[in-house]
């Protein structure tokens, strides 16, 4: 049973390169999956008596262990300079047209590579591979949220530089995402002009999580009512800390400036 | 909706340390979760039960307490309860506000049954 939804016979995230619909690697849990085997090995003495039961203290923070996992993400990250990225938003909000729009401006400062995440397809991953950059595709299947363990698996399939840029565009969801950890440096979180303007208001979690929020598709702004200055203001209210950039992925405007803070976090990250 | 792979987690985790202690079985989980933790006990509960068949938690009584939100007002100290994210001081109206408590979502304890004859 899928472990998110519970629908799909074949749960488990799989792996794909762009262009590659046939040849997948899985994201399997046997490389963390302690060996049960092993347990019984102890020796204990245990007496047989029938039915006794006793109170045994955790005191286990649950999403423990793809915390650690992504600690450990950090840890190697960190290590190699590679600032990573994890882009989130709702489906449609612009993710891999801004990549699409700012990654050609960036190659040619530093290395660049891409993870996708979708439910299915290798759309997303078609589109950045024809930039030039290692990208490759996460396939959750029914599943609404990258891990840990899953961008722990992808690092290993792409072949990633010292001082270079990850970015990680997650699965399109408002919600989910802000709870699962990945080793990111900053979380990016994208609204567009499109959506309500109370959508902090509405997705806290996500906004109190963010360091970053671009309200992109801001060329549309003639044609919706949609109030930037009250958006911005219900963002600061969950979250004081936010930086905020209004740009279009599609006319290129405001881009430069997000690009500048870009260069210079990763100068000193 | 990821309160699925959550169970599963949480299952792995109990299971680990019941063999650890030689138990058999798992009769009960003690689960802490904030509201704010994003995570909602119902739907946990639901899924909990399907995610822990075959297991030894199949019969685990889940018990969950939940904390409350609280927040601390940046601006001039005061600590008061919250239900979202975001909320203003109930003294100077700030909306500078950090939470310090009910992001929790601990497993606190377990009741395991020694391995019977």
């Amino acid at each position: 049973m899928c472990d998110t939804c519970g629908c799909s016979p074949d749960g488990g995230a799989v792996l794909r390169k762009p262009g590659q619909n046939n040849n997948h690697v899985h994201v399997s849990d046997t490389i963390f999956a302690h060996n049960h085997e092993e347990h019984h090995t102890h020796g204990h003495n245990h007496d047989h008596h029938k039915g006794t039961s006793r109170q045994v203290v955790l005191e286990q923070d649950v999403l423990q262990k793809n915390n650690l996992l992504a600690e450990r993400n950090r840890g190697y990250f960190e290590a190699r300079n590679i600032f990573a990225l994890n882009f989130l938003s709702s489906p449609g909000s612009g993710k891999t047209s801004l990549l699409e729009k700012i990654i050609p401006s960036l190659q040619p400062l530093f290395p660049v590579a891409v993870i996708e995440g979708d439910q299915q397809t290798t759309n997303d991953a078609d589109r950045i591979h024809a930039l030039g950059v290692p990208v490759i595709q996460i396939n959750t299947g029914s599943g609404c949220h990258l891990d840990a363990l899953m961008v722990n698996r992808a690092v290993k399939e792409l072949d990633l530089q010292d001082n270079s840029l990850l970015c990680i565009e997650n699965v399109g969801n408002l919600v989910c995402p802000a709870l699962f950890d990945l080793g990111e440096a900053l979380k990016v979180v994208i609204i567009s002009v499109t959506e309500g303007e109370d959508k902090p208001l509405k997705y806290p979690t996500m906004f109190h999580e963010a360091n970053l929020c671009i309200l992109n598709k801001i060329d549309l702004l003639p044609y919706v009512e949609f109030d930037a200055g009250k958006c911005r203001e219900y963002a600061m209210r969950v979250n004081r800390e936010l930086e905020w950039f209004e740009v279009s992925a599609k006319t290129g405007e405001g881009l430069a400036a997000w690009q500048e803070w870009l260069e210079k976090r990763l100068a000193h990250h | 909706m990821h309160e699925m792979s959550i169970a599963l987690a949480i299952i792995d985790a109990v299971e680990a340390k019941a063999r650890e202690e030689g138990a058999g079985k798992i009769s009960g989980i003690d689960l802490l979760i904030g509201k704010l933790a994003g995570i909602e006990p119902e739907s946990l509960a639901f899924c909990f039960s399907a995610a822990a068949k075959g297991t030894m938690a199949e019969e685990a009584v889940l018990a969950i307490e939940e904390s409350e939100g609280v927040a601390q007002c940046g601006e001039c100290g005061l600590k008061f309860p919250v239900a979202f994210y975001y909320a203003e001081c109930p003294a100077c109206r700030s909306f500078f506000v950090n939470i310090v408590s009910g992001k929790e979502f601990v497993i606190q304890s377990m009741t395991i049954e020694e391995e019977g004859e």
